[in-house]
């Protein structure tokens, strides 16, 4: 069974000093596919990939990855993966073909020179290519560096924050080279922050939050567990306390409130929730309105809605996921 | 064993190449003890009671065994900017020999040495210095002087690696600029107090000075010294396979096991 996964991971823990980064993170990555781990700042996403990508030795846990386990087989594990990690790791003082020739040298592949050229040219880098990287834009020192990853085909292929700071025109090719990758055979591990991201580019996701998954999923399955968000505008503060009885009511979330705007929200859990009913009921209940709105779930809205039960039910907003990590 | 061979030229390559896309960097690094040979040889060999021309042949070996414990600094930059910049961590992620970023690297400055050693020569020719000995002693001075610049570059690294960052390790590797003015590079230390006498002659610096002076032709062995400056040859020798036997472990265990 294990073989029909690239990436398998069992109770992963890493800690540094009192900060517990990894506690027990579990994955199972099918061969082929794209999983996209996502997840706020601070949530465990890079550390994940470098313990994965055998830069970190795990406290606890074991993983497997393409067929071979990370700790006792890490040399064979690094034959069969590429990583291309959050900061561009090229050598700047070489030219772009220089650093491709690099690598294909030290990946022994055939022909590294005809090789360099080909994906120079695949990433739009020809011209370029004979002058020193750290002359070169960022978004081309990132194409660069996931250049390197490919100078041969990976069974896996790490990608940690592949686009952050990317122009579309690099964001697209990437995306198309992962596509291509997993025709292939290759499977790819990506780390992002933004779910429109992973949206396009993952098969499955798994959400990652203070050093677990929470909810591994399709995006369309983790979409449909987190409705709209409801907010509510009243003319007083008096109301305000009714309004968020409705929505409580109608949401089954805790709802949050904005009191200089008179204002209350909630992440739906409902995905039928539709702005007729909500306005129905809060007629029903009496509650004066100014606004009503009903917009798509942003990442914050997912994350508080799949993580709602962290926080103890006392407290009376349940503020942003910025404001819950500074607290945390 | 091949793997290492094969992977360690690879990153010899890489550390050649980027010397040929900065040529001005080589130069750089040897204006440093040029200037330091003129300044101390004219400045301070004329308030000294020997004759100056003396004092610059005496000062030549010296420069070019301070010039090579630099090697600590110029192992340490480089060790500490290519971690900072995630390049390490790239390479260890690659299928690649433990060994082969780390001996890349030593091997390519005692390279970029071996260039930078002949301007300064020259420049010493021109002030006077020369080779008083035998041809193979001058040879093995140098050899001596190679193997030494080799020692501190491993230390250089293995620090580096540790402090992993480019700004920590530039100020670290200013401190040991302050590491030759404890030896006999500039001055002899047979005019200094007695412990500090001592500590001065047990500083591998003074030693290797000694051992250049001696395989030149330049000065005598001076008398009464510590044992590696009283034997100089064989003094800096054992310095250099001790650091090569403490620093060379310690900076490939460094690297394999990265911030694990």
């Amino acid at each position: 069974m294990t073989s029909t996964y690239a990436v398998l991971s069992e109770g992963l823990e890493k800690r540094f000093g009192e900060v517990r980064a990894l506690r027990g993170l579990e994955l199972a990555v099918p061969q082929g596919t794209v999983c996209g781990i996502l997840g706020p700042n601070g949530a465990g996403k890079t550390t994940a990939v470098r313990l994965l990508t055998t830069l970190l030795r795990p406290d606890a846990g074991s993983a497997r990855v393409a067929g071979h386990d990370l700790v006792r087989e890490a040399a064979a594990v690094r034959k069969r993966i590429s990583v291309t990690g959050q900061d561009t790791s090229i050598d700047g003082d070489l030219t772009g073909r220089q650093n491709l020739q690099l690598f294909g040298r030290l990946y022994r592949v055939r022909g590294p020179a005809g090789r360099s050229a080909e994906l120079l040219d695949r990433f739009g880098l020809t011209e370029a290519a004979d002058r020193p990287a750290s002359t070169w834009s960022g978004g081309m020192r990132r194409r660069l560096d996931l250049a390197a990853s490919l100078v041969r085909r990976p069974d896996v292929l790490f990608l940690d924050e592949p686009t952050t700071g990317l122009d579309p025109v690099s964001r697209t090719l990437i995306r198309d080279v992962v596509r291509d990758l997993t025709a292939e055979g290759t499977t790819v591990l990506l780390t992002t922050q933004y779910l429109e991201e992973a949206d396009q580019l993952a098969d499955d996701i798994a959400l990652v939050d203070r050093g677990r998954v929470t909810h591994t999923g399709s995006p369309a399955q983790l979409k449909s567990l987190v409705g709209a968000h409801a907010e509510v505008v009243v003319p007083d503060a008096d109301t305000l306390a009714e309004a968020a009885a409705v929505l409580d009511r109608l949401t089954g979330a805790q709802p949050s409130f904005d009191h200089e705007r008179n204002a209350v929200g909630a992440v739906s859990k409902d995905p039928t929730l539709t702005i007729p009913l909500l306005v129905r009921a809060l007629d029903t209940a009496g509650v004066p309105l100014l606004d009503v709105s009903l917009r798509p779930p942003t990442l914050d809205d997912v994350f508080l809605r799949l993580t709602e039960t962290a926080p103890p039910k006392t407290t009376e907003t349940t503020g942003t996921t910025d404001e819950r990590e500074r607290a945390a | 064993m091949s793997m290492l061979a094969y992977d360690g030229t690879a990153m010899l390559g890489r550390q050649l190449l980027r010397l040929r896309n900065n040529p001005g960097l080589l130069i750089l690094t040897q204006t440093m003890p040029i200037s330091m040979l003129l300044f101390f040889g004219y400045v301070f060999g004329s308030a000294l009671a020997v004759p100056g021309e003396e004092y610059r042949s005496f000062l030549v070996p010296g420069l070019l065994v301070a010039t090579a414990s630099g090697g600590i600094m110029a192992g340490m930059f480089q060790a500490a900017q290519d971690t900072h910049r995630g390049v390490t961590n790239r390479f260890r992620t690659l299928p690649m020999s433990r060994a082969a970023v780390p001996l890349g690297q030593a091997a390519a400055d005692l390279v970029a040495t071996a260039l930078g050693t002949v301007p300064f020569l020259l420049v010493g020719l021109a002030v006077g210095w020369r080779v008083e000995g035998s041809l193979l002693e001058a040879v093995g001075a140098l050899a001596l002087l190679m193997l030494f610049r080799f020692a501190c570059t491993w230390a250089g690294i293995h620090l580096g690696l540790l402090t992993r960052n480019e700004e920590a390790a530039g100020q670290l590797g200013g401190a040991t600029f302050l590491l030759p003015l404890l030896s006999s590079a500039y001055i002899p230390t047979s005019g200094l107090p007695g412990w500090l006498r001592t500590v001065a002659e047990w500083n591998p610096i003074s030693a290797l000075a000694t051992a250049l002076r001696d395989l030149f032709g330049n000065a005598p062995v001076p008398d009464g010294a510590a044992w590696p400056v009283a034997h100089p040859v064989a003094g800096s020798i054992l310095w250099c396979v001790v650091l090569l036997g403490v620093f060379v472990p310690l900076a490939v265990r460094q690297y394999a096991h990265g911030e694990q």
